[in-house]
């Protein structure tokens, strides 16, 4: 077995409100300066059958929306 | 013989019982369909109803327009069956790839709950040929993601064709791109929205009962009368 990263962030251009509100929270805790982008990160245990090919298909047909989000898959 | 239009359960739904009723007040009879059935029993339109699916894990929709009745709905409707998406069912059709842009978090994290003014900017759909366009109806709107996002292309596209179906009036509940509420495919068959039509069907319950005019009109358009 293979493991395998895909993260997942809303594309730049995409209003990221989540990000924002912990953006705002951090300066509840006195931190400023610190502007957030919050995404998703998944774990795969892969199958050495499993080609890059169709790990691009899954992060682009499941995990990602290409029409909010960006991705990138990373083998560890 | 009425009509018998199609509505989907999936788990976590919660407007099937009253998507139904609104079938059954246009005069309809409502079919229950499972979202782990392939079979569609032969209905002549399908209603996708709000509410949320599958816990709405990873994105709202994203797993249930998988579901095995969705990939029958995605089948059908590419044979022109008319397909109404209401809230989640909205954000269900866009995942399914039968609708443009995509469904987010609403600006300012609020969960938006009110009656909402909608202008009907299309009435050339299966779900709108009721109404005349420019209409103005009120119905509730209820949800934390129904800001619709699209890229800058798509959205040029939605608006040279005339896809906006319904636009938001007297104020933009969620930061949805040009206030769009809800769109139709390009054949005008397939329609989403994020407010909830099937909640203004009856004075004793909703605002008003301007959101049976999408129930009647998808029995207008298989009659062949608007369509």
């Amino acid at each position: 077995m293979a493991r395998v990263v895909v993260d997942v962030m809303p594309k730049p251009e995409i209003l990221d409100v989540q990000g924002q509100a912990v953006s705002r929270a951090l300066t509840r805790i006195g931190v400023t300066g610190i502007e957030v982008r919050q995404g998703k990160h998944f774990e795969l245990e892969v199958d050495e059958s499993v080609d890059d090919e169709t790990l691009h298909r899954i992060a682009g047909d499941l995990l990602a929306n290409p029409v909010i989000e960006d991705w990138t898959v990373t083998r560890v | 013989m009425s009509a018998r239009i199609g509505v989907i359960t999936f788990p976590g739904t919660l407007d099937d019982v009253d998507a139904a009723r609104a079938v059954r007040y246009a005069g309809a009879e409502a079919v229950p369909l499972w979202h782990g059935d392939h079979d569609l029993q032969g209905v002549e339109a399908v209603v996708v109803p709000g509410g949320f699916s599958y816990g709405d894990y990873l994105r709202a929709g994203a797993i249930a327009s998988l579901a095995p009745i969705m990939r029958e709905v995605v089948d059908a409707a590419g044979r022109g069956l008319p397909v109404l998406g209401i809230c989640n069912g909205f954000q269900i059709l866009c995942e399914a790839g039968l609708l443009p842009g995509a469904l987010t978090r609403n600006e300012k994290l609020h969960f938006v709950c009110r009656d909402q003014v909608l202008r009907v900017d299309n009435a050339d759909t299966a779900w709108t040929g009721g109404y005349a366009g420019g209409d103005e109806i009120v119905v509730p709107v209820k949800n934390a993601e129904g800001r619709f996002v699209a890229a800058p292309d798509t959205l040029a596209e939605l608006e040279a064709e005339g896809r906006v179906a319904f636009r938001y009036v007297g104020g933009n509940p969620n930061g949805s791109m040009n206030d769009i509420a809800g769109v139709t495919s390009a054949n005008g068959r397939v329609v989403g929205l994020m407010p909830h039509p099937e909640h203004a069907i009856d004075l004793l319950t909703g605002p008003s009962v301007q959101g049976l005019g999408l129930f009647t009109s998808v029995l207008g358009a298989l009659a062949g009368a608007s369509l």
